[in-house]
């Protein structure tokens, strides 16, 4: 396999790491909304309403950078990563 | 001072600006206690801040269609996802959000998950790849990757429809703010927020607007958090709200258990003015479906991957790298607001409904109510409404009514804070809209200047007449909002949600599957983003007039039937035509590697 393919070969592999993470957060959870509501969240918000204020949205902060970071590493791992700085 | 080495001093010079914008709300409020008059200072701060922002885009001004279009891909990081976050935070986010949570609830929520939500998608799927394409527009990229005029054309048609849909919303917010703070009949009020929106652009094009943005969110957003801290220290609640109000939340739910929720007769509801509403849903209990929920959430993630004027942001960053933390940042900047909203409507309707706090209506006798003042002036404003419906003189929490704006706007008067901080409101929500407006107005002229001028219809125009035509049609854009956001047709909300569906239903998938699958065609993309738009039109058309629609899919989220319209006729079109050709698909593979060129040169 060419250094190529392999570099998109664990590009789209985070890609799927990340939508997965995504996915519970923004859209799985919401699925139990009513039941998850009934349990004490983060600062004793109810769960549910904790999440859709502050937790889903600051997990995805969090992703996003982590997202970023990953494929950082995997660019330079190929050898892709441009260079200068940001 | 804008020249030379201005990106290396930009710390520097944001610093200045943000200090000199603290002393100037401090030297308001001095002057509030020696006695200036309330629309005196409102006029100060409106005039002050837009006069400011017409000063940056004059000094970045360009003559370079580089600097023009993408700022010269030199933004850095942090202050990119600044300007993305004003580009981002509408007039809407910033008036109408708590208010809409204050009304709504849960239900309404869902646009919080889906408005930082579609980020991720943003960040993985789309900007880092549009950002190595080297493109100057949205279309840009779809011209290229597709190839010909046509799918290039399409792009143009679903961009316009969607952002012209969102712009309208935004100059009428400008139009609402300068009426109120100026003091000047609306129909006037919103083509001054036009100028003020065309002094930033006009110039500098997409540098002007991207230093301008930073500016801008500065304001909103010390605009938006000043008052949520300020309320709950006064309240009581907590010094850091977003921590500490569990106890404030579960009050609310506990005064609702007590007051219940009582219906009112369609013929009391007659009385009350058009445009308000009392409190009928749960505070933090969950009151909507799950399908409700995730429909609403999933329509407004893929929204914001298809909105133009949010992709293009990406286009001025230095590198693919700083595209893909960009997006990082940008959000982390949407989040200091939006997780403050919720706050903000808790600490509006505690202090609003519990009688046990001096600030609290509800209980108290309708005579008493209709004495206070910020009652009077709310009520002359059409934002607040009480009526004694069961005749028992005292005020029941059905008997309240107010306007999602009051939220924002009233609070900090109930909460018995200076008037300073209205005016410091007030500047907040124009810089809000403002800044959305502009990055909008541009999203769409820069599309028809470079895309349907330049590519299709003058090839061989040179830089000074293609930034000449791309100036005029900004005006020309705007003039056209303008004068439909005159006419007020439709309200602020409904028609920035309609936006995402439009965008979604149009370019979602056209633009994804570029980059993530390669056997994707020009007849694949042209029958996506065609029989996308018709049929996500279509379905609101039809919706709008009476029809049922189906699997509950609303007005509100008609992009989800769109794009899955778009996503099967594009991979069943594609399928059954020819593959792409070997250079296409090439370009695909140099897509993909951060490294290296970018497909389209650095002036084209």
């Amino acid at each position: 396999m060419s250094k190529q393919a392999q570099h998109w070969e664990k590009t789209r592999g985070l890609l799927m790491v990340t939508l997965a993470i995504w996915f519970v957060f923004s859209i799985g959870i919401f699925l139990f909304g009513a039941e998850m509501n009934e349990v004490t969240g983060p600062f004793g918000y109810p769960l549910t309403y904790w999440f859709t204020c502050q937790g889903s949205l600051g997990i995805f902060v969090i992703l996003i950078f982590w997202f970023a970071n990953r494929q950082e590493k995997i660019d330079e791992e190929f050898g892709f990563s441009e260079r200068g700085d940001d | 001072m804008i020249k030379g080495n201005f990106i290396d001093n930009l710390p520097k010079v944001y610093g200045i600006y943000t200090g000199g914008f603290l002393a100037f709300i401090i030297i308001m409020a001095i002057a509030e206690q020696m006695g200036m008059s309330a629309k005196a200072i409102g006029i100060c701060f409106v005039a002050f801040t837009v006069a400011i922002y017409a000063i940056i885009g004059y000094l970045s001004r360009t003559a370079q269609a580089d600097a023009y279009y993408v700022a010269g891909r030199q933004v850095p990081t942090v202050f990119n996802g600044m300007a993305t976050a004003a580009d981002w935070m509408s007039g809407a986010s910033f008036v109408a959000m708590a208010g809409g949570i204050y009304f709504k609830g849960y239900g309404y929520m869902a646009l919080l998950v889906g408005w930082t939500g579609g980020y991720v998608l943003v960040a993985s799927l789309l900007a880092p790849y549009l950002r190595k394409f080297g493109c100057y527009t949205v279309p840009d990229f779809i011209g290229t990757r597709y190839g010909g005029n046509l799918s290039r054309l399409m792009a143009v048609i679903v961009l316009t429809v969607a952002s012209f849909t969102y712009v309208t919303a935004q100059i009428n917010a400008t139009g609402t703010i300068a009426s109120v703070a100026l003091d000047i009949p609306f129909q006037y009020a919103v083509y001054v927020g036009l100028i003020s929106i065309l002094l930033c652009s006009m110039l500098g094009g997409m540098r002007g607007v991207t230093w301008t943005q930073v500016a801008q969110y500065i304001v909103l957003i010390i605009a938006y958090l000043l008052p949520v801290f300020w309320i709950s220290n006064k309240m009581g609640a907590g010094f850091f709200p977003h921590f500490m109000l569990a106890d404030e939340v579960s009050r609310i739910a506990e005064l609702e258990a007590q007051f219940g929720f009582v219906k009112n007769s369609a013929e009391n509801l007659k009385e009350v003015p058009k445009g308000l509403a009392g409190i009928t849903k749960a505070h933090s209990a969950v009151n909507a479906t799950p399908w409700a929920f995730i429909s609403l959430a999933l329509a407004m993630m893929m929204g914001t991957a298809s909105l133009p004027h949010v992709m293009m942001r990406y286009f001025t960053t230095p590198s693919v790298k700083a595209a893909r933390k960009s997006v990082g940042w940008s959000l982390f900047f949407i989040f200091l607001l939006y997780s403050s909203a919720p706050m903000l409507a808790t600490l509006s309707k505690l202090s609003l409904i519990d009688p046990s706090l001096p600030t609290g209506i509800i209980g108290k006798s309708i005579a008493e109510v209709q004495s206070i003042d910020w009652y009077q002036n709310w009520n002359q404003a059409n934002l607040m409404f009480v009526s004694d419906f069961n005749g028992n003189g005292t005020l029941e929490l059905n008997e309240f009514f107010m306007g999602g704006k009051a939220v924002v706007l009233a609070t900090p008067e109930i909460a018995g804070l200076p008037y300073v901080i209205s005016g410091l409101v007030a500047a907040g929500g124009m810089a809000a809209a403002m800044s959305t407006a502009d990055g909008l107005i541009l999203a769409i002229a820069n599309a028809l200047s470079h895309d349907l001028y330049y590519k299709i219809i003058d090839p061989k125009a040179e830089t000074a007449k293609r930034l000449v035509v791309a100036r005029v049609l900004l005006v020309v854009i705007g003039f056209a909002g303008a004068t439909i956001a005159a006419m007020e047709i439709q309200g602020i909300l409904g028609s920035v949600i309609w936006a995402f569906d439009f965008a979604m239903s149009g370019l979602f998938f056209p633009l994804v599957l570029g980059v993530w699958w390669k056997r994707a065609n020009r007849e694949g993309a042209i029958a996506g983003m065609a029989l996308g738009l018709i049929s996500g039109a279509g379905y609101l058309i039809w919706v709008r007039n009476g029809g049922s629609g189906f699997l509950g899919i609303t007005q509100l989220t008609f992009g989800i039937f769109g794009s899955a319209v778009s996503l099967v006729s594009m991979v069943v079109v594609s399928l059954i035509t020819a593959e792409p050709n070997a250079a296409t698909q090439k370009m695909v593979d140099e897509v993909r590697v951060p490294s290296g060129k970018s497909i389209l040169g650095k002036q084209h």
